[in-house]
């Protein structure tokens, strides 16, 4: 237990996938004018995270592992380097379901998320995640704890970023500045206000 | 070469680079420049799945229905970045460690997709692959620019041939650990963007508000 909360911990602040890996940026800085968009782009983010890690876990473990299908009788088959492929079609599949499902029986939390969930297909910080799972060997319940919460973390950046950014419309900029420059600036910022967090073990 | 596909090829490297003006792909182009030798790999990489990429959807732009086509346009990326990451893991096996997770993430670096829905599915074969190469090389030249700067100022070598001879080896440099971590990517991002915007004024965006002085009254 203990464990999975310095995992949590570690995940949110000092390996902060915005921040310190430089994931899910393109939408990062593209939809953090406002803080409520960005907290509903957050939100889907950190569910669409919650599920597709531990998902992509499940086939990695059941399916693609060396000596994975033992189950079906092929005992030394090894098919990871169909990884990539399919966690990008577990990706698009679950956006899709889960697209459906709001649509269907959570009306108004369709109509909150609703633009910003095809975007996640694409959102680096998704395939990230699960490429972070694979590479460093969680199990399960690990992949289900990094799934919350590097979503979460996300989720924290952007909403922190869309508060200086609203801030920000106020000051006087430098004209070549101005838009996306001050933007990247405003990040590197953040980023080092991260980096304080490194030293925290739990 | 035509004209058209001359343009095609040089448009996308300053007056219209993904990522300084078109805030394309800069998941990688922050993650992998620390080193210019992996910062080049992923270049030739990113080119390469680009290219290939466009090509190939245009090829097929005809045959792709188009309320499934952002899947078949998912699966022919993926492939690729499939067989670059495998050739990556046999003949650059140490590169392919350093770059670990980011090779991947190709799949989802916008400059591919979006070269695919904007340009390839609308356009012949072979302009798709120029354009596709010419916007590899955009994002190639930028990770490049950054990468010199991270490199030169944050270890004093480049491509692992010391230029700066650093003081922990008995020379004169202090070397920039700032440059090295990775706030530094953004600020150098930022104030390449800066110049490139004080050199072509037209990439300058418009402030949302002005701020009133006094003497406007």
């Amino acid at each position: 237990m203990e464990a999975l909360i310095s995992l949590a911990v570690k995940a949110i602040f000092v390996e902060n996938l915005a921040l310190s890996f430089f994931l899910g940026m393109c939408t990062f800085i593209a939809v953090s004018k406002k803080i409520t968009t960005a907290i509903g782009l957050g939100i889907s983010v950190m569910v669409v995270q919650s599920i597709t890690v531990p998902a992509n876990n499940l086939i990695l473990t059941y399916l693609l592992k060396p000596g994975a299908l033992s189950w079906a009788g092929f005992s030394d088959v090894d098919l990871t380097f169909l990884g990539l492929i399919s966690y990008i079609g577990v990706i698009a599949a679950l956006v899709q379901i889960l697209e459906m499902v709001l649509d269907k029986y959570f009306p108004p939390l369709y109509n909150a998320l609703g633009i910003f969930l095809p975007l996640i297909t694409v959102n680096c910080a998704i395939l990230g995640g699960s490429l972070f799972m694979v590479e460093r060997d969680y199990n399960f319940s690990e992949a289900l704890t990094y799934g919350v919460s590097s979503g979460f973390g996300w989720a924290l950046a952007i909403t922190a970023m869309a508060g200086v950014r609203e801030k920000l419309k106020y000051s006087d900029i430098p004209e070549g500045l101005q838009g996306l420059g001050i933007t990247f600036i405003t990040a590197g910022l953040m980023a080092m206000a991260f980096m304080c967090f490194s030293g925290v073990k739990l | 070469m035509s004209q058209t596909r001359k343009k095609l090829l040089v448009d996308p490297l300053v007056d219209n680079n993904p990522i300084a003006l078109q805030v394309l792909g800069i998941c990688s182009a922050l993650a992998v420049t620390s080193s210019l030798t992996v910062a080049f790999v992923m270049s030739l990489a990113v080119i390469a799945v680009t290219g290939f990429s466009s090509l190939f959807i245009s090829m097929l732009r005809n045959h792709i229905p188009t309320s499934i086509r952002i899947i078949v346009q998912m699966t022919i990326i993926a492939s690729l970045v499939i067989v670059v990451d495998q050739l990556l893991k046999a003949y650059a096996y140490e590169i392919s460690k350093t770059l670990s997770v980011f090779v991947g993430l190709i799949i989802t670096n916008c400059i591919v997709m979006g070269r695919a829905e904007a340009f390839a599915m609308q356009n012949k074969p072979i302009d798709s692959f120029v354009d596709g190469i010419g916007n590899g090389l955009g994002y190639g030249l930028l990770l490049m620019c950054v990468g010199v700067v991270r490199e030169l100022f944050g270890a004093g070598s480049l491509f692992g041939i010391v230029i700066l001879n650093p003081v922990g080896d008995g020379g004169w440099y202090v070397p920039n650990g700032l440059l090295l971590l990775p706030p530094s990517a953004f600020f150098i991002i930022g104030f390449l963007i800066w110049g490139l915007r004080v050199w072509k004024k037209s990439q300058v965006e418009e402030p949302e508000f002005k701020i009133q002085t006094v003497e406007d009254h």
